[in-house]
C-alpha cells in the first residue's frame, strides 16, 4: 500500500495539524518508508497465531472499587489556559 | 403504499460505582464543578488507568441479566476523536471484543411476546459535560471517567411503542440487578436510536437517521413517531433520505439535524496500550450469577402462579422492584395478595402517579395498607370509607385504625340505625318512591346513594341495599 498527498491530507485533519505544502511532500515519503518497514511482516506467516495486543504476558490489572481524595480544584486548574468559576473556559463548541 | 419503521437502540447506562472506572476519584453526582478530578480522569499525561474491577462484575451482571454470552477474553480500545470533553483526545472503550454479547429481552406486545435482541454490551468510560455560554464552553469533568456500559439492540423494534416498551423493560432489569440507578434526569441513563423507514413486507433496510437527546420514554416514542413520518413523508415526494445524526428538540417536537455522515468520524480504533487483556473465568461469572436477584420476568411468572394475579395486575406491580417487596412485604404479614394487588392498581398507583411520586416516597407502610384491608373485611368500615381512610393514611403515614378511631368512621351495621335513616330519606323524596313504584328501577340506585350521604358513608352497604328495597315495598 502506498501513501500518496491525499491520505496525509487526511491524517491531518483527522489530527488538526497544518502543514506546508513541502512538509507535506516530506510526510509522503516518509509514511511510505514507515509502511515498508513495516510490511516486512507480512513475510511471516501468521496462520493459527493469536493476534497479540500487548507486548506483557500478564492480564487482569485491576483494582478495588475504592474512593479516594481528587486533587483540590486549584490544582486541577493549575495548567487550565483559561478558566471561570471553577470550570476550564474552551471556545465554544456546538455539536 | 404502507410503510413499516425499523428502529435499533443505543442505550449507555452509569454503573453504581462507587469510584470511577480508570481512577479512585468518586462518581457522586452534582457537586462543585471539576471537584471529582485527578491526573486520570483529567488526562494528564503520564497517568495510567487502572480497571475498576466492580466496573467488570456490573458489566457481566448486566449481560447475564439480559441473556447475553459472556465473552472471556476481551481487551479496551482506543476511541479516537477531538472534542473539549474529552479531556485525553480519546475515549477508552471496546471495540472489537465487548464483554457481552447475542443477548436478548422479552417484551409484551399486542401480538404476543417479542424477542429484541441484544446485539453486544461493553464498558467504557463517559465523557465530562460542556456548558455553552455566549461566546464560550465551560467544561465540567466530574463526569469524566464515570464507568459506563453501552447497550446495542438489534434493529428488531418495528414502532415507536416498541421501543418504549423495550427501554422500559431494560430499565427496569438494570434496576433489579442494581446494576445502574438509572436516573434519567441525572443523565445516568440515555437513548439513542436508530431509525429507517420500508415498504412493509420488504427485508431490505432503508437508509437511517440517528436520533439523540431523548432524556425520557416519552421523548423517545414521541421523537421516533416524528421522524418515522418525517421519513415516509419525504419518501412518498420522491426525496432521498440521508443518512445522518438528528437532535430532538422537546420544544419544537422535531427532529433537527446536526451532522451529516459526510462529516462522520473517522474513530481510528486501536487496541489500548496503556491497559492490560480481560480474562474471564467460568468461576468469576458464576459468583456473578448467583448475586442475580429474581428478575421481572420471573416475579410476574411466581405472581400469577402463586397468588393467582391476573397477568396485567402482575406485569405493572413487577415492572417497579419497590412496588414489588412492597407487594410481598404485605402478602408476608399477611394480607390476601388479589386484594393488596387490587389495592396497589387502585388507589395506591393513582396517588403515586397523580402527585408523581415512586412507592419508597411515601409515608405508610405495607403493614398499614395491610390493617386498612383488614379493617374492610371484618366490616368495621366500608370500601368507601377506606379509600378516605387511605388518602389521610397517605398524607399523614398514620396508623388506619387510629384514623378510623379519630374520626368516628365506624361502620354503622346497626339495622334499626340504618332503617330510620333509609324512611327519612324516602320521606323526603316521595318522586322516587312514586318512580320505583311505577317501575323506574333506578330509583333505588338514588335512594341508596341518598342513604350513604345521610350516614357520612358510613352505613353498611349491603345492609343499606337489603333495608331500601325492604321499606319501598312496604310503601
Amino acid at each position: 500500500m502506498a501513501v500518496d498527498k491525499s491520505q496525509v491530507d487526511y491524517v491531518a485533519k483527522l489530527a488538526r495539524l497544518e502543514f506546508s505544502e513541502e512538509e507535506k511532500e516530506k510526510f509522503v515519503g516518509d509514511f511510505n518508508k514507515i509502511l515498508q518497514f513495516v510490511e516486512k511482516l507480512n513475510e511471516i506467516d501468521t496462520e493459527n497465531v493469536e493476534i497479540s495486543i500487548s507486548s506483557y504476558p500478564m492480564f487482569n490489572a485491576l483494582r478495588e472499587d475504592e474512593v479516594k481524595p481528587s486533587l483540590s480544584l486549584d490544582e486541577v486548574l493549575l495548567n487550565a489556559p483559561d478558566k471561570e468559576n471553577g470550570y476550564f473556559r474552551v471556545p465554544k463548541v456546538v455539536d | 403504499m404502507d410503510f413499516e419503521a425499523v428502529i435499533g437502540l443505543e442505550i449507555h447506562a452509569e454503573l453504581s460505582t462507587k469510584s470511577k472506572i480508570f481512577c479512585s476519584c468518586t462518581t457522586e453526582f452534582g457537586k462543585d464543578a471539576n471537584t471529582h478530578c485527578c491526573p486520570v480522569c483529567l488526562g494528564l499525561p503520564g497517568a495510567l488507568p487502572v480497571l475498576n474491577k466492580s466496573v467488570v462484575d456490573f458489566a457481566i451482571k448486566a449481560g447475564l441479566a439480559l441473556n447475553c454470552k459472556i465473552n472471556k477474553d476481551t481487551y479496551m480500545a482506543r476511541k479516537n476523536y477531538f472534542y473539549p470533553d474529552a479531556p485525553k483526545n480519546y475515549q477508552i472503550t471496546q471495540h472489537e471484543t465487548p464483554l457481552c454479547s447475542e443477548g436478548y429481552i422479552e417484551i409484551e406486545t399486542d401480538e404476543g411476546v417479542k424477542r429484541i435482541g441484544i446485539q453486544r454490551i461493553h464498558i467504557e468510560e463517559d465523557a465530562g459535560k460542556a456548558l455553552h455560554e455566549g461566546e464560550n464552553s465551560l467544561i465540567d469533568f466530574n463526569r469524566s471517567g464515570v464507568p459506563l456500559i453501552e447497550i446495542v439492540t438489534n434493529p428488531d423494534m418495528r414502532s415507536p411503542k416498541e421501543a418504549r416498551m423495550f427501554f422500559e423493560k431494560l430499565r427496569s432489569i438494570l434496576l433489579y440487578t442494581e446494576v445502574s440507578d438509572c436516573k434519567m434526569q441525572e443523565g445516568s441513563l440515555r437513548c439513542d436510536a436508530n431509525v429507517s423507514v420500508r415498504p412493509k413486507g420488504s427485508t431490505e433496510f432503508g437508509v437511517k437517521t440517528e436520533i439523540k437527546n431523548m432524556n425520557s420514554f416519552k421523548a423517545l416514542e414521541k421523537a421516533l413517531e416524528y421522524e418515522i413520518e418525517r421519513q415516509i413523508n419525504a419518501i412518498k415526494k420522491g426525496e432521498r433520505i440521508v443518512q445522518e445524526t438528528r437532535r430532538w428538540d422537546e420544544a419544537r417536537g422535531q427532529t433537527i439535524v446536526m451532522r451529516s455522515k459526510e462529516e462522520a468520524h473517522d474513530y481510528r480504533y486501536f487496541p489500548e496500550p496503556d491497559m492490560v487483556y480481560l480474562k474471564l473465568d467460568d468461576e468469576w461469572i458464576e459468583d456473578i450469577r448467583k448475586t442475580m436477584p429474581e428478575l421481572p420476568d420471573e416475579k410476574k411468572k411466581r405472581y400469577i402462579e402463586e397468588f393467582g394475579l391476573p397477568e396485567y395486575d402482575a406485569n405493572i406491580i413487577t415492572t417497579s422492584k419497590e412496588l414489588a417487596a412492597f407487594f410481598e412485604e404485605a402478602v408476608n404479614i399477611g394480607g390476601n395478595p388479589k386484594t393488596i394487588s387490587n389495592w396497589i392498581m387502585g388507589e395506591v398507583l393513582r396517588i403515586l402517579n397523580d402527585r408523581e411520586m415512586e412507592i419508597t416516597d411515601v409515608k405508610f407502610t405495607a403493614k398499614d395498607l395491610v390493617k386498612l384491608i383488614s379493617l374492610v373485611e371484618k366490616g368495621t368500615i366500608s370500601n368507601t370509607i377506606a379509600k378516605k381512610v387511605f388518602v389521610d393514611m397517605f398524607e399523614t403515614g398514620k396508623d388506619p385504625e387510629k384514623i378510623v378511631e379519630e374520626k368516628g368512621l365506624v361502620q354503622i351495621t346497626d339495622e334499626a340505625a340504618i332503617r330510620e335513616i333509609v324512611n327519612k330519606v324516602l320521606d323526603e323524596n316521595p318522586q322516587s318512591v312514586t318512580d320505583f313504584k311505577n317501575g323506574k328501577t333506578k330509583a333505588v340506585g338514588f335512594i341508596v346513594g341518598q342513604v350513604m350521604k345521610a350516614s357520612k358513608g358510613k352505613a353498611n352497604p349491603q345492609m343499606v341495599n337489603k333495608l331500601v328495597e325492604e321499606e319501598l315495598l312496604k310503601r
